[in-house]
């Protein structure tokens, strides 16, 4: 194994650094809003092409959510990690960006399927299928890009502005969304105002590449490459050679597994599961998460910057011990805070509106039951200082992500060399969080959904088999995270040697 | 610590196997039988990408780490 301590930024300036991460960052963070906004405006787009009363089109639906989505993310790693480590990583990710930025841009151009028909859905499908391939690419190469511009000593700190990106491309497409939605009538926004969030994509696009494109390649791989030390099969060196797939499956299992978990269980299932389980209302959840997102983000960069300072698994596996440890008493609390069975009702402020019934509740909650046919549908909104309590819930949770995530590009680069290191970081990380990690809200909701059927079946509340229904989807972040964190303890090492 | 890492080999194994018995029997294919076309894709995906990789990836780890490839790192 190749250890080199020597600056890999001996010819960079810190102005050039921070050019280097500016770029980077702008063109992962766009590649990111690309991919939520299809995840934002989901529903709208499965009104406009995927029809509910068709069977196919709801299967391409279901595949386009789920393929795309986790599946075919590692593929996008294989393919643009292998290019990355041939031609270069400053192409590569440029590839990777134009391709994001057309097919997003090509989505919001796509005529309904009451116009073409069964075309409309298939070309969507294929659309997303790209957006999925070019972030499985982008990201290792933004990466690697950044930590190869870096001082060995500072990697965690320069790459942690590549892990805020992700927060922060949530953050503006659900921006963007609520802006164009707000200068619009619904019906408007209906008909094609929703177009309007995946066109923007191309102008932040162009910007984007036009930034990146004066950009010089990583001096890493310039070196290699004039030396004739790149690989000219990075596939095959990377999982057929023994020595580096060992290596391919540690980052794997005993930290992007983890990591995966953790990620998506403060940023998307806290979401998920206070719309869904405890029926906060839309705006308010809406709320919760984005100010726990912004209070949190800054956090990547400290988490990032410690992880310099202290290694980078100590502070990975102290967030994913946090989370398993604290997720179900965090859950429950949440729960408890939202559940207005439990609260006392301010019975003579109780009104009745249209075919909704609308209770107070002494904390200063209200709770909205609305008539839908034969069922009725809660709505709780959050009073007095359980709002206040349920954002620090959500942040707390948010911190173990920052935790697990800072430091996880400066830790991924370093366990492998540089003639595979696009390959070999890029499918852990893709498969740790794309397959892992994209799993869990639907594996999560599930769970909670079986336990609160079994609960309902049961003749009374003493042969219920489940004493906390609405903290069974736990269980798949626990156990996972539980897997990874022993494997990172006694498998990883606290410094690796490819510091180069 | 080595011979903790080796011994684990065997534990990364069985824990591969069950998780493969798992995602196979008990969701996979009560799904591809249940006739709903909403449980094809689920049941796509825990045959051809989850099982492959946590039964495969976890008993290679296994079986590298009792064999102890993963000793003094």
């Amino acid at each position: 194994m190749e250890i080199n301590n020597a600056g890999a930024t001996s010819g960079s300036s810190k102005r050039t650094l921070w050019k280097v991460i500016g770029a980077s960052s702008l063109g992962t963070l766009i590649e990111w809003y690309d991919f939520y906004i299809f995840g934002s405006l989901a529903i709208i787009i499965s009104t406009k092409f995927f029809p509910p009363d068709n069977p196919t089109a709801a299967f391409l639906s279901t595949l386009a959510t789920f393929a795309a989505g986790f599946v075919v993310r590692p593929f996008g790693a294989l393919f643009f990690g292998r290019l990355g480590d041939i031609i270069g990583r400053k192409y590569t990710f440029m590839v990777t960006l134009l391709l994001m930025g057309l097919s997003t841009c090509a989505i919001g151009l796509v005529p309904g399927y009451q116009t073409i028909g069964f075309v409309a859905p298939v070309l969507v499908l294929l659309l997303r299928l790209l957006q999925g391939l070019a972030l499985g690419g982008e990201y290792g190469g933004a990466a690697t890009y950044v930590a190869e511009h870096s001082e060995p000593d500072k990697r965690g700190y320069r790459t942690s502005w590549i892990q805020t990106t992700a927060t922060v491309g949530l953050f503006i497409s659900l921006a963007v969304i609520m802006l164009t939605k707000s200068s619009m009538s619904a019906e408007a926004f209906d008909d094609w105002g929703w177009r309007v969030p995946f066109l923007i994509s191309a102008a932040m696009v162009v910007v984007s590449y036009f930034i990146r494109r004066n950009m010089d390649e990583s001096p890493l791989f310039k070196k290699a490459k004039s030396e004739g030390k790149t690989s000219s099969n990075p596939l095959k060196e990377s999982f057929g050679n023994k020595f580096n797939f060992k290596f391919v499956l540690l980052a794997l299992f005993g930290a992007t597994m983890g990591q995966g978990v953790i990620w998506y269980t403060g940023q998307f299932y806290a979401l998920s599961f206070l719309q869904n389980v405890c029926h906060v209302d839309f705006d308010q959840t809406n709320f919760i998460i984005g100010t726990a997102l912004l209070g949190g983000t800054g956090f990547f960069v400290f988490f990032g910057w410690l992880s310099d300072k202290i290694g980078r698994k100590p502070v990975m596996l102290a967030g994913m011990l946090l989370a398993i440890l604290t997720y179900r008493p965090i859950y429950d609390q949440m729960y408890k805070l939202t559940d207005v069975t439990a609260k006392q009702e301010l019975v003579d402020q109780q009104r009745e509106e249209e075919n909704a019934i609308i209770k107070v509740y002494h904390d200063g909650s209200t709770s909205t039951w609305v008539r839908e046919g034969a069922v009725t549908k809660q709505t709780v909104h959050v009073g007095g200082e359980g709002f206040s309590l349920l954002a620090l819930l959500v942040f707390i949770q948010v911190l173990y992500v920052t935790m697990v995530y800072g430091p996880i590009a400066a830790f991924l680069v370093e366990m492998f060399p540089v003639r595979i290191r696009y390959t070999s970081m890029s499918l852990p990380y893709h498969v740790g969080n794309g397959i892992f990690g994209g799993l869990l809200p639907a594996v999560a909701t599930y769970l909670v959904s079986k336990a609160q059927v079994a609960n309902a079946a049961a003749e009374s509340a003493a042969t219920m088999p489940y004493g906390k229904p609405h903290l069974e989807g736990l269980w798949y972040p626990i156990l996972i995270g539980g897997v990874s964190f022993i494997i990172g303890l006694l498998y990883l090492k606290n410094r690796n040697q490819n510091v180069q | 610590m080595n011979t903790i890492k080796r011994v684990l080999g065997i534990v990364w194994i069985l824990l591969g196997l069950a998780a493969g018995y798992y995602l196979i029997i008990s969701q996979a294919i009560p799904q591809f039988t249940s006739g709903k076309s909403e449980d094809l894709v689920p049941a796509l995906i825990y045959t051809f990408i989850l099982m492959p990789i946590i039964t495969g990836g976890l008993c290679i780890f296994g079986w590298y780490a009792l064999r102890g490839e993963y000793d003094g790192i």
